[in-house]
């Protein structure tokens, strides 16, 4: 009995050991010719994951960076921007712009990052397919997110109550919602629902009568109903061009500038094969064929 | 009008008939519902494969070997420390404020929340340890809430053992230690077993915690290379692991492959199975262990 | 050092004991490493057993005491890294207090922003007690079966199926409940079938376990001489189980019930999954509301640490923290009572 004790502890031991061990060969970013060697941890955005690791693996498959380790974490863009500031991970995923993050006495942990954008992601204003609408404007958009109108007979549907799918108020969704589809706050209305997953979201507006909520694009199937916001259709081509309003950047945060394996790492998500091949695959639009660009501040200029 | 007390004694007997079968009835209708669901989609290429992020015919084989693994690794560093601080309670502890002190710390520690515990694995292992999100801090993680109930096994073991026996055991001449690790943890191990499987299977179920610290991935694992320093190494302790429940809870929310609800469901099957091979497996066990020792003495 | 640890144990007294030990023993002796060790002479055999006995017993006190030790060092850690965390919202970003205990509004990103907890204070205890008042009456006709109507049939199918009903990670029942219970609910109530109604059927399967095993056991503790009285004085199963049985397993039952309380109020993904996490008190059970735990799911991941956004959250966690104290501290007092 003892002996098996004394057995298990040293595994224990050893096991703590190769911890020590491997976490030494982490980051050395060897130059020696063309090959890359070392290791990247990625954290942060649960909805920009599968993006980052679909890429990640086919960066991994090629020649020249085969000694390579990518390794791509969720979290949520809150922790993966905790992370990379507090240098536990190489780079931080996030939906939103550090600067929104970092507010008041955290301000310069945010400057400290230096911004990739790698993709643009859309949102389209979503409703349960039991509603004849498909056109809201603007205003009427508010009018419904911050409580004014709560029937559908109000922007010209049926007599019908409007039930919310919401974001959590932390949500770099809603964020993104608020600040470009809606211009303003939304209210957390009683009664209305939060869910911060977009299949949770896409689940709820699709089974519940009177539903409406937002998603990316890549999200959309038949099971729910896409509305038109003042008329426009929300695709990419009218993202690209500028026309349809509510999209973010995906965002690659790093501490500083990037190291040379985090770097090369980075030039081959914006590279046009990853673009044009995985990133549209994922239903994101590529950062390449944006026509216009728009800073924090939300100002946008053409490019 | 009153009833009469047999009418009563009828009625009463009905209803618990109704609501025990009830019971049964929703157990055996969720069973069946999720393995109804999900049992179609099980299939040697599902349990084995890696997922797939946008494409149909994802598996779980990776995740599958992350709850062992984790499991394993957790088991690793409670059996040890449970069964010491089991024996304690059991054998050492003179009754007095301390050992009120530590059973209401065991009591305590097995009834905190599983999200307070990830997330304090969240702010000491991964950040302030630096293990990052890792299986090792989900194993520790884990740990803090299977320890309390390896404590408890250990010390119903253990004081279930026949006075006769530890008494023999001392006038033989054997220390306390020897009589424990000798004759007293042998006979009590069947129950210890049983109990210690059971509890197996509840961290093999644990989600909330895993999410802040096993993580939410699964890297790219080389399931040729077993030298746990590599980092693409299964064995590798300090790699991230998605482990399966925390796979259901990624898929349900997250997922956008097309056949992401066969995938939940077939996961959740999975999941299930699992869990009731560990309850059938202790109980069997239990019971082996419990004939041979007893026919052997 | 072990050799002065137990000096000179008068070597009469267990000289003969041992070697039948031994005799009796020998693949045994071979196991343990430092009896093994030194298989020389003659002379070093016994010192060598004697010291592996006297080592063995400081070995086994101390290395016990460790395993406590461990125990100790991480409900400490537990308890300060979750205060610290939870008390700098009061005490670094200047919320008050009482605006988190009793404030209704929550909007940590709003403009400007409050932080009152109570709508998820409310939701957590309405969910866990709803709960439990479902699982009772149902956890105490399954231990009335168990031990009364059909003692072998329960044993047999009942027992582990109710184990079972405690092994299914909640990620399934959450999955459940988000495809089965939320639709019947929508079909059949007002509202969209998420809230607190959901929340508490969900955890009322959750829990079932916990109170049944606790009163399953209490039942078949009671005295025999308690049943068999009632019986032999011409009473029906009914009124024994009534005015003898429920009165003698009412403390254990109430035990079971705060256990059970204790476990839905802490448990988070299945709630969140079903309830509908809107921050507001809300006006019936079929109404989107929030609890502690599904908050905390919710919003840790997407705020920064050290912000006021997020320790908010570690102060939602730190209530959740203090509520179990609370639980284990009403459960000690009822079986102090049940003991007397």
């Amino acid at each position: 009995m003892k002996k098996t004790m004394l057995v298990l502890m040293t595994t224990v031991l050893a096991l703590t050991l190769a911890a020590c061990g491997s976490k030494n060969d982490a980051n050395s970013g060897g130059a020696e010719g063309a090959s890359l060697s070392g290791s990247i941890l990625a954290a942060g955005s649960t909805a920009m994951q599968p993006l980052v690791e679909q890429v990640s693996q086919k960066f991994m498959a090629e020649s020249e960076y085969s000694g390579v380790t990518v390794q791509v974490q969720g979290g949520g863009s809150g922790t993966g921007l905790t992370q990379v500031s507090e240098g536990q991970a190489d780079i931080g995923n996030s939906d939103i712009f550090a600067g929104e993050k970092f507010t008041d006495a955290d301000a310069d942990k945010g400057k400290e990052l230096i911004d990739h954008q790698v993709a643009v992601v859309a949102m389209a204003t979503v409703v349960n397919k039991n509603i004849a609408i498909d056109d809201l404007s603007k205003q009427q958009l508010v009018d419904i997110f911050t409580g004014k109108v709560t029937n559908w007979s109000e922007v010209g549907g049926a007599d019908e109550k409007i039930v919310i799918v919401n974001r959590p108020s932390s949500s770099g969704t809603r964020k993104t919602f608020e600040k470009y589809g809606l211009g303003t706050k939304s209210e957390d209305l009683p009664g209305n629902i939060q869910e911060d997953s977009s299949g949770t979201v896409k689940k709820l507006v699709g089974e519940t009568p009177g539903a409406i909520g937002y998603l990316a694009l890549s999200y959309l199937d038949d099971s729910v109903k896409t509305l038109k916001l003042d008329g426009v259709e929300a695709t990419p081509d009218n993202v690209k061009t500028g026309e349809y309003p509510i999209w973010a950047y995906q965002h690659m945060y790093t501490k500083g500038e990037p190291n040379e394996v985090v770097k090369a790492f980075l030039d081959y998500m914006v590279s046009d094969d990853i673009q044009k091949t995985d990133v549209t695959d994922l239903g994101y639009i590529s950062i390449n064929d944006m026509q216009v660009t728009r800073d924090e501040a939300g100002t946008i200029t053409k490019k | 009008m009153r009833m009469s007390n047999k009418t009563a004694d009828r009625v009463a007997t009905a209803v618990f008939y109704f609501f025990a079968f009830l019971i049964i009835l929703i157990l055996a209708g969720l069973i069946g519902f999720i393995l109804y669901r999900g049992l179609s989609h099980i299939s040697f290429g599902f349990l084995t494969s890696p997922p797939q992020t946008f494409k149909v015919g994802g598996g779980i084989g990776p995740q599958l070997f992350n709850s062992l693994f984790l499991l394993v690794l957790t088991m690793i560093i409670t059996v040890p420390l449970g069964i010491g601080a089991g024996i304690y309670m059991a054998e050492y502890a003179r009754p007095g404020r301390f050992t009120d002190f530590i059973r209401l710390v065991v009591e305590v520690l097995s009834s905190f929340p599983s999200i307070v515990v990830g997330l304090f694995g969240l702010l000491v292992f991964v950040n302030y340890f630096g293990l990052k999100f890792s299986l090792l801090a989900g194993a520790l993680a884990l740990t803090v809430f299977n320890l309390p109930l390896m404590v408890r096994i250990t010390e119903q073991g253990i004081r279930g053992v026949p006075r006769e026996q530890k008494e023999a055991g001392l006038a033989l001449g054997l220390t306390r230690w020897k009589t424990i690790v000798k004759i007293m943890l042998p006979v009590a191990l069947p129950t210890i077993l049983t109990g210690t499987i059971l509890a197996a299977g509840r961290v093999f179920g644990e989600a909330a915690a895993l999410l802040f610290t096993a993580g939410m991935s699964s890297p790219r694992l080389d399931f040729t290379d077993w030298n746990p320093f590599s980092p693409v190494s299964p064995l590798n302790p300090l790699r991230p692991a998605e482990t399966l429940a925390v796979h259901i809870w990624k898929i349900n929310s997250e997922g956008i492959a097309p056949d992401a609800a066969q995938i939940a469901a077939g996961a959740s099957a999975v999941l299930i199975l699992t869990v009731l091979l560990f309850n059938l497996g202790s109980r069997w066990l239990g019971r082996f262990l419990y004939r041979k020792l007893t026919a052997s003495r | 050092m072990k050799a002065t640890l137990d000096p000179a144990r008068p070597g009469s007294e267990g000289a003969e004991p041992t070697s039948r030990a031994e005799a009796s023993s020998e693949p045994r002796a071979e196991a343990s490493p430092a009896s093994a060790a030194p298989s020389g002479g003659t002379p070093p055999r016994p010192t060598a057993r004697r010291k592996s006995r006297s080592g063995g017993e400081w070995f086994g006190k101390t290395y016990t005491l460790i395993c406590v030790a461990v125990l100790i060092v991480t409900i400490f850690s537990i308890v300060y890294f979750v205060a610290s965390k939870g008390l700098s919202t009061f005490f670094v970003n200047g919320v008050s207090l009482k605006e988190f205990l009793f404030g209704t509004k929550w909007a940590p990103d709003g403009e400007p922003q409050s932080f009152g907890a109570l709508p998820f204070i409310t939701g957590s205890f309405v969910t866990s007690i709803l709960a439990a008042c479902i699982s009772a009456p149902l956890a105490f006709c399954a231990a009335i079966f168990m031990t009364e109507l059909m003692p072998k049939f329960g044993k047999r199918v009942m027992q582990p199926v109710i184990e079972l009903l405690a092994g299914i990670p909640s990620v399934v029942y959450g999955f459940v409940g988000l495809t089965v219970i939320v639709p019947f609910f929508r079909a059949i109530f007002p509202g969209q079938g998420l809230g607190l109604a959901a929340g508490a059927v969900v955890l009322s399967i959750m829990i079932l376990p916990t109170i049944t095993t606790i009163a399953t056991d209490a039942m078949s503790n009671l005295p025999r001489g308690l049943k068999e009285g009632s019986y032999a004085l011409g009473a029906t199963r009914w009124q024994t189980i009534s005015r003898s049985i429920l009165p003698a397993v009412i403390p254990s039952m109430l035990t079971g019930v705060v256990l059970g309380i204790a476990r839905a109020f802490g448990e988070a993904l299945a709630v969140q999954m079903v309830i509908g996490n809107a921050p507001h008190i809300p006006s019936s059970l079929f109404e989107s509301a929030s609890t502690l735990t599904s908050v905390i799911t919710l919003s840790m991941g997407n705020t920064i640490m050290g912000q006021v956004q997020n320790n908010v959250l570690w102060s939602l966690a730190l209530v959740l923290l203090v509520m179990t104290f609370v639980f284990v501290a009403i459960v000690r007092v009822l079986e102090r009572r049940s003991l007397r």
